[in-house]
């Protein structure tokens, strides 16, 4: 008789030795925060250079040390284990202290920057060396942002490590987080030239085609910011449209954008937390296209503004940007944005108030070659899809009756396709023609969600 | 026979996906009284993804796809009861809670649960299957806390419960009758990768190995097991994953013909007019050559629900299941299969088969011999289009012409790498006189080509 037995004893002392990593792993994860700590309150002491830099340093070695540990003895179907059995996934205790934290760094870091003056200053060396110039609270923001990025990179890297998709879709967004929106803006301080983020367009970052940042580049950067401004103009009104008709909004969203690939790195362990109620797609598409309607309405008006040379419409324009500013700019994309992670999911601000994603999902679904397409009659409904929704799409509501998910708000991510236990649904780009076309082997029903 | 009038009441026992498909499609083109009565849970669930809500990775809300507006807005009326029986000369159910129930048309899509053989000590406390919401609220009472467990039967329940016991760091050992994991369904080639892949994630199997008797400790829980050859493992769960049997004993005296199920004909009536029986607890009379005699899973149940809407709404046609086509997962590995493939192949048959050197992929075609009239297709760790597949079977493709369209047919996801390559290598060493294609299919141009969508919302 044929009896396989896999043996006790290896077993063990190879989880025994994780444990010990692991253990290291946390130990300088303490350590670095505690470096942190003393930076930000004791840089009276002690030089915030060296516990607050240094202090980062350990946190990502200790960071990246736990992440490997834990992860790669882990086979894919057991990446999403307990993930609503654990608090910090699933809206326990720690899940809302790491919401209030986090909330609150954003708060200090947009209202009262001056309390963050160790840190700021422990970044000093790295600025210089960057940029050369000294560092301030939105240096410290990037350096935490693109480290956030890197070392989740790392951890979604080993998640979703049997797809391919996912490996270069999580490799592109690290390369343009650090490339595009921290060394290279940094580069060109550097050189002197104006601050520029080659990777985020109008009407996300609105002002890019304000007259005043438009006029501030032509003069400032003279021929480079000649071509800043045409980047900028070419992209918001050419490449986005050319791009999503082939692509759908994934190019941008989930392989490009710098709110995107924090969402998909870091945030991707809050996924799961977006609501897929019928009232939450209700509240979404009340509070999105408005935003995009303000956006627009307030370029308008301070072109208008500007072309008037102010007679026409006087200071509303600058209020209308100003408000803009406020509430859209850094109470929703920063602070409930990222600060609500752990409680509502990774893509509160993606979801519900990204003007550029409204843009785009307008594009996504109507001129598009882009849909997830469902496989015949194969799914089972179980929810996974749905459940890990970022967007808060539910995407089983159409793969259970054989439909194309064709979606406004789909960034594409693709994790859809790689839960899915029956291999049901796969992203793809083709002709437009018969693009809601479902499988003729499931009858469905005529319901629709929202009408 | 006529379409159901609107003002009568149409009554369904069960909320699986059976009952639910039957009144949505009822529903989509008729006014009558759909009532829903299942005793196991108020809304419908995916019993399929029940193993992921004790694995974490959904709650119970998340397996349920249809949301209570649903039922609202679409009529439908769920009663959350137990039917004690059935009085057919009057029409009417008798329930444990509430007032007895009349009805104009009653379809029984009762369901199953797992199939115990009188092994002894199998009433002890630690000692289940896993069909209904009720199994995982004992596992999840049974599993707490306990180091080792064991499971009977090789089926795809059986990996299931292993998966699910894994993940809590719960030793499993599995008792399979087989020489090999699922050998009764698997060819060897396949059997063997997915065994050895089990195997690879710290599951115990003990093959060709079957439960003599559960042993129980002084409190009358289950401590060991004994097997047929004497040997003695201790455990503190039993999971019996050894096929189902339908949820029929409350029509006992009903004067409904049975057997192991309801007897239904081709059109799902039972004996007793006005009486419909399908999916796990119905059994087909006489069932065509070669075809099974119960159908007991989630694709066939929404198979079966089509079919007798549409008699119920006066389309009066048999049931024709169409090519055979299933789907599971072993751990890592998604498993798919179109046509037919038998575990053992007589002489008639031949395949192309390719498997990747780490053994997690395999593809197989298989042919007649003679003819080259394609059978069928088993897939492991690749995922191919269903309406493709489904239209090389049923437009009776030779392997040739299936080679021509090889190309569309993937369903992997983008840069993923592709197969189709190897086989088609193995395929012109074995028909050297084939000739490649002149121009590669796409998935596209078949699709518009041969219709395989459907243009409206309700086909």
């Amino acid at each position: 008789m044929h009896t396989a037995v896999i043996s006790d004893t290896t077993a063990t002392s190879s989880t025994a030795s994780q444990n010990v990593l692991k253990m290291a792993g946390l130990l300088l994860i303490s350590i670095g925060l505690l470096g942190i700590l003393v930076a930000a309150v004791g840089a009276d002491y002690l030089s915030p250079v060296m516990t607050g830099l240094g202090g980062t340093a350990v946190f990502t070695v200790g960071a990246l040390l736990y992440v490997w540990q834990s992860r790669r003895h882990r086979s894919s179907a057991e990446q999403n284990h307990g993930l609503w059995q654990q608090e910090a996934t699933s809206r326990g205790a720690s899940a809302w202290v790491i919401g209030f934290v986090l909330t609150g760094f954003y708060v200090l870091l947009y209202w009262f920057p001056e309390t963050l003056q160790g840190l700021i200053q422990a970044m000093e060396p790295l600025s210089q060396w960057l940029r050369n110039r000294p560092s301030d609270q939105w240096f410290l923001y990037g350096t935490f942002y693109t480290l956030a990025v890197l070392i989740m990179g790392v951890y979604a890297l080993l998640k979703y490590r049997n797809s391919r998709y996912h490996i270069i879709r999580t490799i592109s967004v690290m390369f343009f987080q650090l490339g595009f929106a921290f060394l290279l803006p940094g580069l060109l301080l550097m050189l002197n030239q104006p601050e520029y983020y080659f990777s985020y367009f109008w009407p996300l970052k609105y002002d890019y085609l304000f007259p005043g940042t438009v006029d501030y580049l032509i003069r400032d950067g003279a021929a480079l910011g000649v071509f800043m401004v045409f980047w900028g103009a070419v992209f918001s009104f050419l490449a986005t449209p050319v791009l999503t008709y082939f692509y759908g909004k994934r190019w941008y969203c989930s392989w490009v954008c710098g709110c995107g690939g924090l969402a998909e790195t870091a945030g991707d362990p809050y996924r799961h937390l977006s609501d897929k109620s019928r009232k939450a797609w209700r509240w979404e598409v009340a509070i999105i296209y408005p935003i995009l309607g303000f956006v627009i309405l307030t370029t308008l008006f301070l072109w208008v503004n500007s072309w008037s040379e102010g007679r026409l419409l006087g200071d509303l324009s600058g209020g209308f940007a100003q408000t803009y500013g406020f509430f859209i700019g850094a109470m929703f994309s920063g602070v409930i944005g990222v600060g609500f992670y752990p409680l509502m999911g990774n893509r509160v601000w993606c979801r519900f108030g990204c003007p550029m994603a409204a843009y785009l999902g307008l594009l996504q679904k109507y001129f598009s070659r882009f849909r997830i397409s469902t496989n015949g009659g194969q799914c089972i409904s179980c929810g996974n899809c749905s459940t890990y929704c970022e967007m808060g799409i539910d995407v089983r509501w159409y793969a259970q009756q054989g439909e194309p998910i064709i979606r406004a708000s789909c960034v594409g991510c693709g994790i859809c396709a790689h839960v899915c236990p029956r291999g049901v649904l796969k992203l793809e780009n083709g002709p437009r023609e018969d693009r809601y076309a479902g499988s003729p082997l499931i009858k469905r029903d005529e319901l629709r969600i929202l009408s | 026979m006529e379409k159901i009038k609107a003002q009568e009441h149409l009554v369904i026992i069960g909320n699986g996906i059976a009952g639910v498909t039957l009144a949505q499609r009822i529903r989509q083109r008729s006014d009558c009284r759909i009532t829903m009565v299942s005793a196991e849970s108020k809304l419908h669930f995916s019993r399929t993804a029940l193993m992921y809500v004790y694995m974490g990775h959904m709650r119970f809300q998340d397996i349920v796809p249809y949301a209570d507006w649903y039922w609202e807005e679409q009529k439908i009326e769920l009663l959350h009861d137990y039917v004690e029986r059935v009085e057919i000369s009057e029409k009417k159910l008798v329930l444990r809670e509430g007032a007895p129930l009349h009805y104009d048309k009653l379809v029984l899509a009762t369901g199953s649960s797992a199939a115990f053989y009188n092994w002894p000590g199998q009433t002890l406390k630690g000692v289940q299957g896993l069909v209904s919401l009720q199994d995982l609220e004992l596992m999840e009472a049974n599993t707490a806390g306990i180091q080792k467990a064991v499971i009977i039967g090789g089926g795809l329940i059986g990996v299931e419960m292993a998966e699910m016991l894994r993940s809590r760091g719960i030793a499993v050992t599995m008792l399979i009758r087989d020489k090999l994991y699922w050998h009764n369904v698997l060819p060897a080639e396949e059997a063997q990768l997915v065994t050895d892949h089990i195997q690879h994630h710290g599951i115990e199997l003990l093959l060709q190995e079957e439960l003599q008797e559960i042993l129980a400790d002084a409190s009358g829980r289950v401590r060991a097991i004994l097997t047929r050859s004497g040997k003695e493992l201790a455990c503190q769960f039993v999971g019996v994953t050894t096929g189902v049997q339908p949820n029929v004993a409350f029509l006992k005296g009903a004067g409904i013909d049975m057997d192991r199920g309801i007897l239904v004909n081709e059109f799902f009536e039972t004996s007793q007019s006005d009486v419909y029986a399908l999916s796990d607890c119905a059994q087909f009379r006489s069932p065509a050559p070669g075809q099974p005699m119960m159908e007991q899973l989630w694709y066939t149940a929404r198979l079966h629900a089509e079919a007798l809407a549409s008699t119920l709404l006066g389309d009066r046609q048999p049931y024709q299941r169409g090519p055979w086509f299933n789907s599971a997962k072993f751990f890592d590995i998604e498993y798919q299969t179109y046509g037919t493939v038998p575990p053992l192949f007589t002489e008639q048959h031949e395949s192309l088969y390719w498997q990747n050197e780490e053994a997690t992929k395999a593809i197989r075609f298989l042919y007649e011999k003679e003819t080259a009239k394609l059978l069928g297709i088993n897939l492991l760790g690749v995922r191919y289009r269903h309406d493709l597949c489904h239209h090389w079977l049923q437009q009776g493709y030779t392997l040739h012409e299936v080679m021509q369209e090889l190309p569309a047919v993937n369903f992997d996801p983008e840069f993923f790498q592709r197969y189709e390559e190897e086989l088609l290598r193995q395929y012109y060493i074995r028909f050297p006189s084939q000739q490649p294609p002149v121009k590669h299919n796409t998935w596209w141009e078949l699709r518009k080509r041969f219709g395989l969508f459907s243009d409206s919302t309700s086909c």
